[in-house]
């Protein structure tokens, strides 16, 4: 250490603390780093080990590695609860649904927001900033009303039934309508739509396209990052979604799959190892897209703070 | 150039109608609606009666909702924000060092927040039951959600287990975007580490910082998944928040309050808006002080 070569910068008042700290710097932040990561995985982890124990040892020692060893928790899942492949299909329909349609509104939106002169722009731009923090819990009756069975029941002028409601109670399609398009994607596809340059268009634009041949034939593939950024917070947040199907759906036919695993839990208490295998299949899609998108997840997080918009 | 932008006016409509029907009904209307519903008396079965303030007046003298859900609630942000904002930049920070094996910490933090808050409750559920993991860890016999003393502690727990790995990242950028020659500049006016840390990066981290704090704050006070699944409210309403009583009044309980559940989550909002507002005063007007 005596002989490393001098620093560039004269020795500051507290030198003798600074070589001390340089040296205690990379063990001190290497061990926080070890710890919280131990900390991250643990649950996962034992509850891995957990579910990979025949359900009569599970809980006898070890707790550290799956001894005896068994798949058997997750061929139960799977072969013996006929609701639970319902459940995954559930969450497929309504996660994908809602990713395809929301990846499309915002970006329409994000575009008009961002490029586009139209009266009201700045007061429904302002109103989208504002709604973006308002709690779900402020709309969820009237929502819940509006898909369901209507605000004003058997509404009828001159005999005729007027329906105020989309009657979509206990069904999928209730838990999709709402979420198809959200102020937080609109307000992020804005921000990119301002950042490109406007060359682009212009070019296109003598090219005699149109402002929609522009939007479908020139930005939406430009903006392809983008777009997969909002696609995968926004299936991520919907796969995961709780309250909003709570509120919808009635049977466990019609359940998504966190719904079905509450449930679940219910039902099957006693059969804690089989709960947490089917948690786990809860979890795979996501960590595979994960890992795929690493990157992309990272860019969303840290530009929108928010891991479902 | 008129029939240019009349048309732009036609086509930024035609772009934004998904959204705006969605707006429309989901928010603007539905807001309204709740005010309204928040002065009327409706149990679903029959049509929304006025009711005036009498909603209000049985909101704000219900002891479940003034001496459980709001206090409640409050202690759940007090405690859950501050410790992960703070553990968050922490790790932020350590991640900042250029350490090796980053890419595989940053990928081993974010886990708990792609699970969803069911399975992660699943599985709190398990680790902390009286025969579970952590009391066999630790030697204990402690029922942790079902004692008065620790339920609402352990929901807090799992809290930010699930969301310091999400602000972490946040901070991570926010850090990485702070120039190398201040860093610098710091050193040469010879600035030790802890005061080039409290003098340069505290200081340029404040929108970053205000970010995370009010991420958390709005997830926070609006805490339900959880307690739904795992504790019910339970045992004595210990775990009782307001957003749980919204929804045990809509649609849990036998005889259902939506005019009340509306009077709630209007509060709930209303509180959202006011410590949003005051913690941006706090956070920006302390950077007046150090300046």
């Amino acid at each position: 250490m005596a002989f490393s070569p001098p620093s560039t910068l004269s020795p500051s008042p507290g030198h003798r603390l600074e070589t001390f700290w340089d040296r205690a710097r990379a063990p001190l932040f290497y061990a926080i780093l070890i710890a919280w990561a131990l900390i991250a995985t643990a649950p996962l982890y034992f509850t891995l080990v957990f579910s990979l124990k025949p359900v009569q040892n599970a809980y006898d020692p070890p707790l550290f590695w799956p001894s005896p060893f068994t798949l058997e928790n997750y061929r139960t899942v799977i072969q013996s609860f006929e609701l639970f492949p319902r459940w995954i299909l559930n969450s497929v329909i309504v996660s994908v649904t809602v990713t395809v349609l929301r990846v499309l509104f915002c970006a329409m939106g994000g575009y008009a927001f961002a490029r586009l002169d139209f009266p009201l722009k700045n007061l429904l731009f302002t109103a989208m900033l504002v709604s973006m923090m308002i709690p779900p819990q402020v709309t969820l009756i009237p929502n819940f009303l509006v898909i369901g069975p209507g605000i004003i029941r058997d509404w009828e002028i001159a005999g005729v039934k007027i329906p105020t409601g989309f009657g979509l109670l206990d069904n999928l399609g209730g838990v999709i309508l709402p979420g198809i398009v959200g102020a937080f994607g609109v307000f992020m596809m804005t921000q990119f739509y301002k950042s490109i340059p406007r060359e682009l268009e212009e070019a296109a634009m003598i090219d005699g396209l149109g402002r929609l041949g522009i939007f479908f034939r020139i930005i939406l593939p430009i903006s392809r990052t983008q777009l997969l950024t909002l696609a995968l917070l926004t299936f991520q947040g919907e796969w995961n979604a709780f309250l909003w199907p709570l509120v919808v759906l009635r049977t466990p036919e019609h359940f998504t799959l966190p719904l079905g695993l509450q449930w679940f839990k219910g039902e099957y208490y006693t059969l804690y190892s089989i709960v947490l295998a089917g948690s786990l299949f809860n979890t795979l899609p996501i960590l595979v897209l994960f890992f795929l998108f690493q990157r992309y997840f990272v860019h969303g997080i840290a530009t929108t703070g928010l891991k479902d918009i | 150039m008129s029939s240019r932008r009349r048309s732009d006016g036609v086509t930024a409509y035609i772009l934004l109608s998904p959204y705006l029907f969605i707006f429309l009904t989901f928010t603007l209307f539905a807001i309204g609606y709740t005010v309204y519903l928040s002065f009327t008396r409706y149990n679903l079965l029959r049509p929304p009666q006025w009711w005036g303030l009498e909603g209000w007046r049985r909101v704000l003298h219900n002891d479940l909702f003034i001496h459980k859900a709001l206090p409640n609630t409050f202690k759940y942000v007090a405690i859950v924000v501050p410790v992960q904002t703070v553990l968050s930049l922490i790790l932020a920070f350590a991640m900042d060092q250029k350490l090796r094996f980053r890419r595989l910490f940053r990928t081993i933090y974010y886990l708990p927040s792609i699970t969803s808050s069911v399975v992660i409750s699943l599985i709190f559920i398990w680790l902390f039951s009286p025969i579970g993991v952590v009391n066999q860890l630790l030697g204990l016999s402690i029922n942790w959600l079902n004692d008065v003393r620790t339920a609402f502690y352990t929901i807090m727990l799992l809290n930010i287990y699930t969301t310091t790995g999400t602000l972490m990242l946040i901070f991570l950028a926010g850090l990485q975007e702070i120039p190398r020659e201040l860093y610098e500049a710091a050193a040469i006016d010879g600035a030790n580490r802890l005061q080039t840390f409290w003098y340069v990066t505290i200081p340029l981290l404040r929108p970053v910082i205000y970010f995370v704090v009010t991420v958390g704050v709005i997830g926070t006070f609006q805490v339900f998944d959880q307690i739904f699944v795992m504790t019910a409210g339970g045992p004595l309403d210990s775990t009782t928040t307001v957003a749980y009583v919204i929804y045990k009044w809509a649609f849990r309980d036998t005889s259902i309050k939506m005019g009340q559940a509306a009077v709630a989550s209007i509060i709930l909002t209303v509180i959202i808006l006011i410590v949003t507002l005051l913690q941006r005063r706090v956070i920006e007007g302390s950077g007046s002080v150090a300046s």
